[in-house]
């Protein structure tokens, strides 16, 4: 755990400094993210319990984002004086852009015949979990 | 009377301490996760949005300041470093599949970030809003760091644009699963990488939720679209404005 933790955050400090000295327009840790990617690609070093202490953070991804997203207080009232039009922009394109990624995504594999090979992928690692659409 | 009475000096020792705001944080999101577990993992019931009410509840009640919860939650949000390096690893368990699905998901994500970034820009407009509240609706779907950035250099307000982001992916985490259901799209990588280009990591942290291999794709989505939007938006503000 400890050196899982130090290779984390070797990992996202190399990319603060790649992505300071480049100037690139990509936060620190996305950098990092690909240096890990790397590293795991190259296989060596890596620390035993990388995978278990990933995951650990992973699973609970969604409690990283409950400071940030309590200030939207800090926007009510910007927020609220055109309430409306955000409202509609907000829903609207998420909605839309949901779609558009998804249906594309699978109107390009399905052209490429990339549909079998995905299908019997997801067959092997389905969980069985309820409340999907899952036949 | 003030500093006689025992419960309000305890709470005003409680409260300047970063501990408590700490605590706070991780029971809301407990109360969130519960509430989350036993609604059968319902989408609607989505752990961040209860967590982050409860927080703008007590913090409303107790008249404290963002600033000051922050100094405790700040241990918390610091976290959002390593586990953005973390997504690595879902992402190397599923390089077999990220590798066979590259010509999919670059179209995909062409197509994404175009119709999320300008239909937020064009419904925008068309209900009235202001020009620099436009511009700030550009960049939200994309992770909160590189939307700021991207609205500040075209002319947005960076803090609306952070509470956009927020709204943007705590809607997103909530409607990916009954619109893909609806929609019949039962590939988990469509899935995921969906929720990850719209709705950045509050929609990648519902796709681990889901699922790991929804997880794995909702993070290149993810890392992918902040790319990608930059340069995108600047071409839709050349274009519609």
């Amino acid at each position: 755990m400890p050196a899982a933790m130090a290779a984390l955050f070797l990992c996202q400090l190399l990319g603060e400094l790649a992505a300071r000295m480049a100037r690139l327009p990509v936060p620190g840790p996305v950098v990092g993210m690909v240096l890990l990617l790397l590293w795991l690609t190259w296989g060596r070093f890596t620390p035993k319990a990388l995978p278990e202490t990933s995951r650990g953070i992973l699973s609970h991804l969604s409690l990283l984002f409950v400071p940030a997203g309590a200030g939207i207080i800090l926007h009510v009232e910007r927020l609220s004086a055109q309430w409306l039009a955000i409202s509609v922009a907000v829903v609207g394109s998420t909605l839309l852009a949901l779609v558009a990624t998804a249906v594309t995504f699978r109107l390009v594999a399905k052209a490429m015949d990339l549909d079998q090979v995905a299908r019997e992928g997801l067959g092997r690692e389905e969980t069985g979990r309820s409340g999907s659409a899952h036949p | 009377m003030t500093g006689t009475d025992p419960l309000r000096d305890l709470w005003v020792y409680l409260n300047t301490t970063p501990l408590f705001w700490l605590w706070a944080t991780l029971v809301a999101y407990l109360i969130g996760h519960a509430l989350h577990v036993r609604a059968n993992r319902a989408p609607l019931v989505n752990p961040v949005a209860i967590a982050v009410g409860l927080i703008i509840t007590l913090l409303w009640a107790t008249g404290t300041s963002y600033d000051h919860y922050f100094e405790g939650a700040q241990f918390i949000h610091f976290l959002l470093g390593p586990a953005t390096v973390a997504l690595a690893l879902p992402l190397f368990e599923n390089l077999g599949r990220v590798r066979r699905m590259l010509v999919p998901m670059t179209a995909a994500l062409i197509v994404g970030s175009v119709v999320a970034a300008g239909s937020a820009m064009i419904l925008g407009s068309l209900m009235g809003a202001s020009p620099e509240v436009v511009l700030s609706l550009a960049p939200k779907s994309v992770t909160s760091p590189i939307a700021m950035g991207i609205s500040e250099s075209i002319g947005g307000l960076p803090r609306l644009t952070a509470a956009l982001v927020i709204l943007t992916g705590i809607l997103g985490a909530i409607i990916v699963t009954p619109l893909m259901d609806r929609l019949g799209i039962r590939d988990y990588q469509a899935r995921g990488f969906a929720a990850g280009l719209a709705a950045h990591g509050i929609g990648t942290a519902r796709a681990f939720q889901v699922h790991p291999v929804a997880g794995a794709f909702a993070g290149i989505g993810m890392g992918l679209n902040g790319l990608v939007t930059t340069v995108v938006v600047a071409v839709l503000v050349a274009v519609l404005t």
